[in-house]
C-alpha cells in the first residue's frame, strides 16, 4: 500500500521530441486513478516511467516515500497488467501466476496457497492447468489479472487492459475491476483512451494532451468544470457543443442566438461550451432558447439526440425521446446556461 | 466475391452455358497440381536413377540407361552394398561424421541462439552495426577463407583434427543461424519481455525460461539445416582434415571409392544411398518443425 508522487517528471527520446512535460500527480493510498487521454499523449510512457520499463530523463518518481527512479522494475514492488495480457504462451495458467513469486525466491508451499487464493478470487479454480490460447479473451485477462494480484504489490497498474475485450465483456470486467479494487485495498493506476472507463471507474482522473496534464480531479469534477477547451471536448458523448461567440457587456453572441453571462469575464472572443443535455425542448419563459434546423435525429429509446444547425454552427441536443421531430424541421429548444462554459481563444482556458 | 456477383454469374451459367465458376476454381486447382507434381517429379528421377543403378552391375550402368532396368528380364544385384559395406572402411566413416555433424551443430546453435538473443533484446553499444556487418558476412565465399584459416589450424596444431572442422563449420554457420535466430526471436512480442523484466526474471532465466521454449521450431529447423550441411559438406572435410581414413567423414570416403579414371562408380551409388539414410531420418522427426521454423515470424505465436 503506498502513495504515488510524480515530481516535474519528463521524459525526453531526443532533444527535440518530449513526449511528457513536467508531469506532476499525486496519487493517493488506495486510489484508483485514471490516466486518461488520446493515443500518443503521453499516457502510457507516465506509466511505464513509473514500472521501470522507461527511463526518467528529468524529475522524481515516488513509491511511498521511496524514489525509484534509479531502483530496477522487480524491486519496485509494482505489478502491472499490459494491453495484450503478456501472458507466458508455453506455460499453464497455473504456471504464468506463479511465475513472479518463483522469481521471487518464493517457497513452493506458499506459492501455491497464494495462486490457488488469486484464482479463487478470480474464477479460474477449473482452468489452472490450460494453456493460455485454450481460453477466451476474458479469462485471458483475468490470467494476467492474476499474475499481478498474487504478488501483493503496493502499486497495480494496468495499461489499458479492457481494449481486446469486446464491448459485453469490457462492461462485466469494468465492475469487476472495481470490486477487485475495493477488496485489494491497493492503489491502482489506470491507463486508457476510452473516456467512458476513466469517468466510471476513477476516484480520481488525470487527462493528458501531448504530453501535457491537463487536468486531474474527480469525474463529477471534471465533467461539471473542465479546465480547458481540450478536456471539455475529450470528456462526455457525445461531445459537448462549442459554438464560437464574442462578448460584449456581459453577454456572449453567438451566431444563432444570444445569452447573458452569469458572471463578467475578462475576454471578448472565445467559444461557449454546453453539453448536449444542457440543450432541451423545455423552453423556460426568459431563458435563453435556440432555433434549430434538425440534421439528424437519433432515438436510443431512453434519449433522443438532434444534431443540427444554430445559425451557422453545428449543435447537438438531447431531448425527451417523445418529442415528434423528423430531419429537416425547425425546432425551437431551450438553453440551461447554469451548467455552461465559456473558454477564451487564446489560452482556450475556461473562465465560466 | 459478393453474393450479387455470385447470383449473377449463377444466372449467367444457366442462360448461357457460360464457365461456372467452379469449373474456372477446379482448373485453377489443377494447374497447381499439375505444377506440383512436375516439379516433385524433376527432383525425384535423379534420386531414383541413382536408387536403380545402385542395384546394377558396372557393365550394365556403363552401357544402358538406368531406366532399361525397370523392364525385364531383371538383373539386380547385391554385389554393391556387400562391396562397400565390407571392403572400404563405412563404419569408421559413419562414427566419423556423426563426431563431426553433431559437435559442428550443437555449438553454433547454441552461440546463434544466445547472439540471436543479445542482438534483439539486449541494448549495447554498436549492436546495428554489428548485427549489420554479420549479416553482410553471409556473402563471403567459403572458399577465400581456406588458405588462412589452414594456415592458422596448422599453427595451433589443429589441421586434421576434428576440432579444426568444428570450428570451420561454427564459423560459416553462425551468420546464417543467427540471422535466422534473430528474425524469430525479434517477432516475439514485447510486452513478453517487459512483463517477464517486473516479474522479477533475469536476463539468462529470460532466456531460458521464456525465449528457448517459444523458440522450439525455430531452432529445430536451423539444427536440421546446419546438421545436413555438415552431414553433406566434403569440401570443408576434406580440406581441414585431409584424406586420412581414421577421420574421413562418409563423404570423404565415398568421393574416394571412385578412383581419377572413373572406375567404382557403381559403388558410388551404393555407398550414396547409405550416407542419404541419416539425413532421410533427421529430417522425417523433425519436419513438423521444419515447415514452422521456415514460416518463423510469419505466424505469431
Amino acid at each position: 500500500m503506498a502513495s504515488v508522487t510524480y515530481d516535474h517528471v519528463v521524459k525526453r527520446y531526443t532533444a527535440d521530441l518530449t513526449v511528457v512535460k513536467d508531469f506532476n500527480v499525486e496519487i493517493k493510498d488506495k486510489e484508483f486513478m485514471v490516466l486518461v487521454g488520446p493515443s500518443g499523449c503521453g499516457k502510457s510512457t507516465a506509466l511505464r516511467m513509473l514500472a521501470g520499463l522507461e527511463a526518467i530523463s528529468e524529475g522524481e518518481i515516488r513509491i511511498g516515500d521511496r524514489v525509484v527512479n534509479n531502483v530496477a522494475a522487480k524491486d519496485r514492488d509494482i505489478a502491472m497488467v499490459f494491453q495484450s495480457y503478456a501472458l507466458y504462451p508455453h506455460m499453464s495458467v497455473y504456471d504464468n501466476m506463479a511465475f513472479p513469486l518463483q522469481m521471487a525466491h518464493m517457497k513452493k508451499p506458499e506459492i501455491d496457497k497464494r495462486v490457488k487464493n488469486a484464482s479463487r478470487i478470480l474464477g479460474l479454480d477449473n482452468f489452472l492447468k490450460r494453456k493460455p490460447r485454450a481460453l477466451s479473451g476474458g479469462q485471458r485477462q483475468r490470467v494476467a489479472l492474476g499474475r499481478a494480484i498474487v504478488r501483493s504489490p503496493k502499486v497495480f497498474l494496468l495499461d489499458e487492459p479492457l481494449s481486446n475485450l469486446d464491448a459485453k465483456l469490457r462492461g462485466q470486467t469494468r465492475i469487476e475491476l472495481q470490486k477487485l479494487h475495493r477488496d485489494l485495498q491497493t492503489t491502482f493506476i489506470y491507463v486508457t483512451h476510452d473516456q467512458v472507463e476513466a469517468m466510471t471507474m476513477g476516484d480520481r482522473i488525470a487527462i493528458m494532451n501531448a504530453g501535457i496534464l491537463q487536468q486531474v480531479g474527480t469525474p463529477g469534477d471534471i465533467y461539471d468544470h473542465p479546465a480547458n477547451l481540450f478536456v471539455a471536448g475529450f470528456i462526455g458523448s457525445p461531445t459537448m457543443n462549442f459554438v464560437p461567440a464574442t462578448v460584449q457587456d456581459g453577454t456572449a453572441k453567438a451566431s444563432g442566438f444570444e445569452v447573458k453571462l452569469p458572471k463578467p469575464i475578462n475576454s471578448t472572443k472565445g467559444t461557449l461550451g454546453f453539453r448536449p443535455e444542457a440543450v432541451t425542448d423545455r423552453v423556460v419563459d426568459g431563458g435563453t432558447a435556440m432555433d434549430m434546423k434538425v440534421d439528424v435525429v437519433e432515438r436510443l429509446g431512453s434519449d433522443q439526440f438532434l444534431y443540427g444547425q444554430v445559425g451557422g454552427d453545428q449543435v447537438t441536443a438531447r431531448v425527451d425521446p417523445r418529442m415528434a421531430v423528423q430531419p429537416g424541421d425547425k425546432v425551437r429548444l431551450g438553453l440551461d446556461t447554469r451548467t455552461m462554459h465559456y473558454f477564451d481563444a487564446e489560452s482556450e482556458l475556461a473562465l465560466l | 466475391m459478393t453474393v450479387a456477383s455470385e447470383r449473377m454469374a449463377v444466372q449467367a451459367g444457366k442462360a448461357a452455358q457460360s464457365t461456372p465458376e467452379w469449373l474456372a476454381g477446379r482448373l485453377g486447382g489443377l494447374a497447381l497440381h499439375v505444377a506440383l507434381i512436375s516439379i516433385t517429379v524433376a527432383w525425384v528421377v535423379p534420386t531414383a536413377g541413382l536408387f536403380v543403378s545402385s542395384f546394377r552391375d558396372l557393365n550394365s550402368i556403363t552401357t544402358t540407361g538406368w531406366w532399361t532396368a525397370l523392364a525385364p528380364p531383371f538383373k539386380f544385384t547385391l554385389d554393391n552394398y556387400q562391396h562397400v559395406l565390407e571392403r572400404n572402411n563405412l563404419g569408421t566413416s559413419f562414427v566419423n561424421s556423426f563426431m563431426i555433424a553433431i559437435p559442428a551443430t550443437i555449438i553454433p546453435a547454441t552461440l546463434a541462439a544466445f547472439a540471436a538473443y543479445a542482438f534483439t533484446w539486449m541494448k549495447f553499444w554498436g549492436r546495428d552495426w554489428l548485427f549489420l556487418a554479420l549479416v553482410g558476412l553471409l556473402v563471403v565465399p567459403l572458399q577465400a577463407t581456406f588458405i588462412p584459416l589452414l594456415k592458422l589450424f596448422t599453427s595451433l596444431g589443429l589441421t586434421g583434427t576434428f576440432p579444426a572442422v568444428w570450428l570451420a563449420h561454427t564459423g560459416y554457420g553462425l551468420p546464417f543461424a543467427i540471422y535466422l535466430l534473430s528474425n524469430f526471436f525479434r517477432a516475439l512480442p514485447s510486452d513478453l519481455f517487459e512483463s517477464a523484466e517486473i516479474d522479477g526474471a533475469g536476463t539468462l532465466t529470460v532466456f531460458f525460461r521464456i525465449v528457448l521454449p517459444l523458440s522450439v521450431p525455430a531452432i529445430a529447423s536451423l539444427v536440421i539445416f546446419q546438421f545436413l550441411w555438415v552431414w553433406n559438406d566434403l569440401l570443408v572435410a576434406l580440406i581441414y582434415l585431409g584424406g586420412s581414413p581414421d577421420v574421413s567423414p562418409l563423404t570423404v570416403t565415398v568421393a574416394n571409392l571412385v578412383n581419377s579414371l572413373g572406375q567404382g562408380y557403381q559403388w558410388l551409388t551404393a555407398a550414396a544411398f547409405l550416407s542419404m539414410i541419416v539425413p532421410l531420418v533427421v529430417f522425417f522427426s523433425l519436419q513438423r518443425y521444419f515447415v514452422r521454423g521456415i514460416l518463423a515470424g510469419s505466424v505469431k505465436g
